[in-house]
């Protein structure tokens, strides 16, 4: 077990700066998932981690100890890697003993640990096929058992799951933090999927275009997330953002027919400025559109997911999605009326997309806190 | 949109293969036939008919020493060009596959003593390594009479061995290089994190994903040695000295042509060929088959 502090770490490939200057503290013990669209560096950023890619500027401690000129070998990460990278001409037996086998462990310990960790990954079966012969879920099974065989300090998972079908993901999934649970070991999980990152991590890393947007729990994420990238990319639906003005009022305005008066906007720093407002899917409801206090829009079309469905309406022009429990959904074309309770409301800065904060109870806009 | 023709009749298909296969014909299957009638007749040096003699020519060969000598020369050069050229090929290729920049001039200029005809390049080893004025002549002004491949057997086989091997390591490397840029990198990564060193790497999971290229350059380096050698020996050595560097092609052209024993060379052919076509059989059918990972 150990901790990583990553200090202003950047990375370029020439002239091309693809990560610049993050700085994170993870603990001894955590499981972090970092989470971004593809291109934003989380992979790069593991990868530098392990050692597998040089540091531009910045440095990397791992337990205490600047890894920043270290070899891979010694960092004492082990990584699973996207597309499992088994070696093919090796049985699943070889394939989980080589690190021991480099580590010059003797045969018996060596079999003796490789047993085991079959059993822990659930390959007891399998030890003498090679790769080839192996299913998907398998192979991503023996890269496991290759990690964890060597007992790292540090765990490294690069997207290990998106090759996996939806089912063996969730599955995986359930495993991966069982191990967790049982290893204990510093992790670090990079990933595109935001399901798998809000159900795996003790804490989330969102990044985008190189840069940390938000370090929180998945809760704090989901509830209070910091930028306007952060409140489009976590969540699903993705949360409802339209742009308007705050009048002296302190009320929201859209369009004439459409405002929604924001808790403590009054006498704020914001009257008379445009932002960005967002609301999640789950957080407004549809209602009749003569109801009071209802902003008018018409059904677009409907989402069925079994569970729910999400009807897409056309508010003044801005998409709006509502996610509803009740089976009967207006049908295309349908006026309806959307209701926002006030302390659903997420505010951003039209400038930077900083999440804004009005003087008021935390309470108010946090349900989570 | 699809490009490809059929033709309905068997006659076009033909018409249109016709071309090669009269090539093929008049400069592979006829002299081919010919060298195997000839292998079985005592024929005349200044024409003039000839007689079926059966097995005669083979028992003779097969019975006469200097074939033999030829045989194990052949093997002997064949043996030590092939590791020469496979080897430093591959020394090449791995420290090449590290760092790429510029892989493809590399690619290029590797290839370029592959594309220049053996006698050419027998040429200029024979200056290069000339005793007294070449490269080597250096050794000689120290010790001299060290070097001399016009008098020492064994120096004029290192000689031809050296000259062919430049030939190959282009191509070999060419062969390898491909090979390992095509063994995934997460793969040397994941040996990298599994606390592999880069020889340690090498050695246990480049190399064996290299052997497939391993084998194959193998029966080719050995094939193209029985054959390509020629050239070579005819500018460098000639054969000499004193048969030191007859290799089985070399005295097939030596008993013909000089010594105007058609019979006996054509049957020196036929035992060639034969030859090649069996390790041409064991690189299709054992080694494609079996050294193949997935």
């Amino acid at each position: 077990m150990s901790s990583i502090a990553i200090k202003g770490v950047r990375k370029a490939y020439a002239k091309n700066a693809v990560v610049h200057g993050v700085d994170l503290d993870i603990a001894s013990g955590e499981f972090i998932v970092i989470l971004g669209p593809s291109g934003c560096g989380k992979s790069t950023l593991l990868r530098m981690i392990a050692g597998l890619e040089e540091i531009t500027g910045g440095e990397i401690w791992i337990d205490g100890k600047l890894v920043n000129k270290m070899e891979p070998r010694e960092r004492g990460c082990a990584m699973v890697f996207q597309n499992y990278a088994l070696y093919p001409h090796m049985t699943v037996a070889e394939n989980i003993g080589y690190a021991l086998k480099v580590a010059g462990v003797p045969k018996a310990e060596r079999a003796a640990r490789v047993a085991a960790t079959a059993k822990v990954v659930g390959l007891e079966a399998f030890l003498d096929r090679r790769p080839a012969a192996l299913s998907g879920g398998q192979r991503q099974r023996v890269a496991m058992g290759r990690a964890i065989v060597r007992e790292p300090k540090v765990f490294l998972f690069d997207e290990p799951l998106s090759n996996l079908d939806a089912k063996l993901r969730v599955a995986m999934r359930a495993e991966i933090r069982r191990l967790h649970r049982r290893l204990g070991a510093t992790s670090v999980f990079v990933t595109h999927d935001q399901t798998e990152a809000m159900t795996l991590g003790d804490r989330l890393i969102v990044m985008n275009g190189g840069r940390i947007e938000q370090v929180g729990t998945p809760a704090e994420v989901y509830n209070r997330p910091a930028t306007r990238f952060v409140a489009n990319f976590v969540g699903s639906p993705a949360m409802n953002l339209m742009e308007g003005e705050i009048d002296r009022h302190g009320i929201f305005t859209l369009d004439a027919a459409r405002r929604i008066a924001i808790p403590n906007a009054i006498e704020s720093r914001l009257v008379g400025h445009k932002v960005t407002l967002g609301v999640r899917a789950e957080a407004a409801r549809l209602v009749a559109p003569e109801a009071p206090g209802a902003l008018p829009a018409t059904v677009d079309f409907v989402e069925e997911l079994g569970a729910g469905r999400v009807v897409h309406t056309d508010l003044g022009g801005v998409s709006f999605a509502v996610a509803i429990s009740d089976p009967v959904a207006p049908g295309t074309g349908e006026p309806v009326g959307i209701l926002i309770d006030p302390a659903d409301v997420h505010l951003f800065a039209q400038d930077d997309g900083r999440r804004i904060d009005l003087a008021a109870p935390q309470a108010a806009l946090d349900p989570a806190a | 949109m699809e490009k490809r023709a059929t033709f309905s009749s068997t006659t076009i298909g033909l018409l249109f293969v016709l071309p090669m296969l009269v090539l093929m014909f008049v400069f592979f299957y006829w002299p081919s036939g010919q060298a195997l009638y000839w292998a079985f007749t005592l024929e005349q040096p200044w024409g003039g008919g000839n007689t079926w003699v059966g097995l005669q020519n083979f028992r003779q060969l097969l019975a006469d020493p200097y074939y033999w000598g030829a045989i194990g020369r052949s093997l002997v050069f064949g043996l030590g060009s092939t590791t020469i050229a496979m080897g430093l090929a591959l020394v090449l290729a791995l420290f090449t596959d590290r760092e790429l920049r510029g892989h493809k001039a590399y690619r290029s200029v590797f290839i370029w003593p592959y594309a220049i005809a053996a006698p050419a390049l027998g040429l200029a080893f024979r200056f290069i390594l000339a005793p007294e004025a070449g490269f080597l002549s250096l050794i000689n002004q120290v010790w001299p009479g060290l070097w001399n491949p016009a008098l020492d057997g064994k120096d004029a086989m290192i000689a031809v061995i050296v000259a062919f091997s430049w030939k190959y390591i282009g191509y070999n490397f060419i062969f390898f290089l491909s090979a390992l840029q095509s063994i995934p990198r997460s793969l040397t990564e994941a040996a990298a994190m599994d606390g592999s060193g880069p020889l340690r790497r090498m050695w246990d999971i480049q190399l064996p994903l290299l052997t497939p290229t391993l084998f194959f350059l193998l029966v080719i380096n050995i094939t193209e040695s029985f054959q390509d050698s020629f050239g070579i020996i005819d500018i460098m050595t000639q054969g000499g000295p004193a048969r030191a560097t007859e290799l089985m092609v070399y005295k097939i052209y030596f008993d013909g042509f000089k010594g105007l024993d058609y019979s006996g060379a054509a049957a020196q052919s036929i035992i060639l060929m034969l030859l090649v076509i069996l390790l041409t059989i064991v690189q299709f059918r054992f080694i494609e088959r079996r050294v193949h990972y997935k």
